[in-house]
């Protein structure tokens, strides 16, 4: 018999999961489990500067690994905080669970300080929310977490643990402790008839064998399901072209003649064209968002569709389909790559490599270093392929996603469905907590970079090898863009009148600071920096005409895009 | 109510606090429509019998995907055999039963 409080519960039973490292910040509500966490000898704790930064740190870890990772807040602002982070991932699908501090059960609406309703407001952002209401339930709740945000499609999972259940002291007789509670098979999360039927399998490749120019559009389910490797094969052994989402971005890779880049919004005007002949679309692990397919209803107009995503509710959402199947793509690829026959398809590919030469991506004066696009190339080419990116949201990001040459899945982190400027400093430090021997390199831009700007004080804490580079132009760029391009030039609320001296504000927070405004030999000084394997921040100052080429105007098709001429 | 124009959804869910705003929640941030609600618990379970009427339209079978994702609903089917009586009951009761006075909760 031992006696162990809930605090101490939670603790060892996260120890228990192989978690070996927790963000977030105590207080009030908290501090019970922080008490625990402090005995703890296989548990790191980073203590972010704000609870978002402890989200997103959670995020990094988890984008990496694929595994859940679990950040610590206190009650009230404390999650208020949080929410954004939360809310990112469960757009991302990205496994978090997040454990926060509740003000004691007896006090639970009456308004107590720093009392907020968790899980009122984690319904509409989670995956699922807990609500714990005493000690016994933490033997229950805290692994079923994670087998929810895990499960099926990932998410983001809340648990709400008031104080007093923290403190409560329960005997234990024998550790570990089973779960006892009478658990019906809840169905979520996990599909358990995740794999496609024989008729499906058939019926798919039949498809595909009759289709002239079948055409691959792949998202982050490929990166979920680990299945970027049988993708090749499977693309390379039928001659299909593969046109990626934001999310799927490194799970084919990016210098393969059947690559075609990023479709949507800010999509290659090749990319769009093509997308516009294809006759099959087979649709792995996305979900028709409508950055990806601009007017729906003329998204792909000749194309039959096959829709293959772990979620069901996902398939026929946006846009109905010839025959779509909820299953794992993994096991629908692992029968594809036997059932499909070999074939070059050199009509296709020819058509494909006219409309490319035809519809190039606009590239500007190939010798500007400053230019952005030539930056992420030039960036591209220092590194190695295993360097992960983390992005703001912007410009930047978007430059990015046309531009970095992307090997491997999950080297990009990038907030894709909530789209939350913040993201990149704090993801970047959980990407290279979880990944030490990789190095981390965060684009961001002057108005992204200043939204999680505290987390640089968690940065020079750890000394992680991080380098962040700031696409500075003075402006919300993105919104100046659409300010020019919709709404008559009028620029209004997007110039900043004031920005720190970036490199000098770098310094104040124990991180060396480059400023590449007056640099000799940008190229070398880059190259030189990027060899380095300290924490970093570079000013690098853009043009602020610079716009994000081509892009689809709202509520058009793809193939109307504008921007997308040639230039010199 | 009308068995052409309207449907009637038939759950089964954990019988525990925020069940229901987890519902109606999923409705209103999804734009669904929502007519009316039924619920009661099931005897000697730990788990509650839920009926949704809604329109019948082109989303209900995304309206029925989605209910199935969450945590605490245990079973989703199409009622084919309700009795929308039930909920002309209640439609009664909601509007005032004729020829009687509505309740007016200030008298």
């Amino acid at each position: 018999m031992m006696k162990c409080s809930g605090a101490e519960i939670i603790i060892s039973l996260l120890e228990e999961h192989g978690i070996d490292t927790i963000a977030g910040i105590p207080g009030g509500a908290n501090l019970p489990m922080y008490n625990a966490l402090a005995k703890s000898d296989k548990i790191q704790h980073v203590l972010a500067r704000h609870e978002q930064g402890a989200g997103f740190i959670a995020q990094g870890i988890a984008r990496t690994t694929g595994k859940a990772a679990v950040c610590f807040a206190t009650s009230g602002p404390g999650v208020m905080n949080l929410l954004t982070a939360i809310a990112d991932a469960k757009l991302d699908s990205v496994p978090i669970v997040a454990i926060t501090g509740q003000i004691p059960s007896s006090l639970v609406g009456t308004d107590a300080f720093q009392e907020v309703d968790t899980c009122g407001l984690a319904i509409p952002i989670t995956k699922h929310n807990f609500f714990v209401r005493s000690a016994k339930e933490l033997f229950h709740i805290i692994p079923e977490a994670f087998r929810v945000a895990e499960g099926g499609r990932p998410g983001p999972v809340i648990i709400d643990i008031p104080k007093d259940v923290q403190l409560e002291e329960i005997e234990i007789t024998n550790w570990p402790v089973e779960d006892n509670e009478s658990l019906i098979d809840m169905g979520i999360g996990v599909n358990h008839d995740n794999i496609a039927s024989l008729e499906d399998i058939e019926q798919i490749t039949e498809m595909i064998h009759k289709s002239k120019k079948p055409l691959l559009y792949i998202g982050g389910g490929i990166l979920q399901s680990n299945s970027h490797e049988l993708l090749y094969d499977f693309a390379k052994k039928n001659s299909i072209p593969v046109a990626s989402t934001l999310m799927g971005l490194g799970c084919f890779p990016s210098n393969d003649p059947l690559y075609l880049g990023m479709l949507g919004m800010h999509g290659a005007p090749y990319t769009n064209l093509i997308l516009n002949e294809t006759d099959l679309l087979i649709a792995f692990g996305v979900r028709f968002d409508d950055r990806a397919t601009g007017k729906i209803a003329e998204f792909c107009p000749e194309a039959s569709i096959i829709h293959v995503d772990i979620d069901p509710a996902e398939l026929d959402k946006n846009k109905s389909t010839k025959i779509s199947v909820a299953a794992d793509i993994r096991m629908v690829l692992d029968e594809l790559i036997l059932s499909v026959e070999e074939n070059h398809r050199q009509e296709w590919m020819q058509e494909i490599t006219e409309i490319k030469e035809a519809n190039p991506f606009p590239i500007g004066n190939k010798k500007d270093f400053y230019h952005p696009l030539n930056l992420i190339r030039k960036i591209g080419s220092i590194v190695d392929p295993d360097t992960i990116i983390t992005t703001d949201v912007g410009q930047h990001q978007m430059w990015v996603a046309q531009a970095y040459p992307f090997q491997k899945p999950r080297t990009l982190l990038t907030s894709g469905g909530l789209g939350t400027m913040g993201f990149g400093l704090p993801t970047a430090i959980g990407a290279a907590l979880a990944n030490p021997d990789k190095k981390i390199i965060c684009i961001s831009g002057d108005g992204s970079i200043l939204m999680n700007i505290q987390e640089l004080a968690t940065l020079a804490d750890l000394n992680l090898n991080i380098t962040v580079i700031i696409l500075n132009n003075g402006w919300l760029g993105m919104v100046r863009q659409l300010q020019e391009l919709f709404f008559q030039e009028n620029y209004y609320a997007t110039q900043f009148t004031t920005n720190p001296d970036f490199a000098s504000m770098a310094q104040c927070f124990g991180i060396k600071g480059y400023d590449f405004k007056d640099q000799e030999d940008p190229n070398h000084a880059l190259e030189k920096i990027l060899s380095g394997s300290h924490p970093c921040v570079i000013n690098m100052p853009i043009d602020f005409r610079e716009n994000v080429m081509p892009t689809v105007p709202p509520g058009a098709g793809n193939h109307q895009m504008i921007g997308g001429e040639k230039r010199v | 109510m009308c068995k052409k124009t309207d449907v009637i959804i038939q759950l089964t869910v954990n019988n525990h606090p925020g069940v229901m705003s987890n519902i109606t929640g999923l409705f209103t941030r999804r734009a669904f429509n929502l007519e009316g609600i039924l619920c009661g618990r099931l005897q000697n379970t730990k788990t509650s019998r839920m009926y949704l009427l809604l329109n019948n339209d082109d989303r209900v079978e995304q309206i029925i995907k989605q209910l199935k994702k969450l945590y605490d609903v245990l079973e989703v089917s199409i009622c084919e055999d309700c009795d929308y009586n039930s909920f002309d009951n209640i439609h009664e009761l909601v509007q005032g039963k004729k020829q009687t006075k509505a309740i007016d909760p200030y008298n």
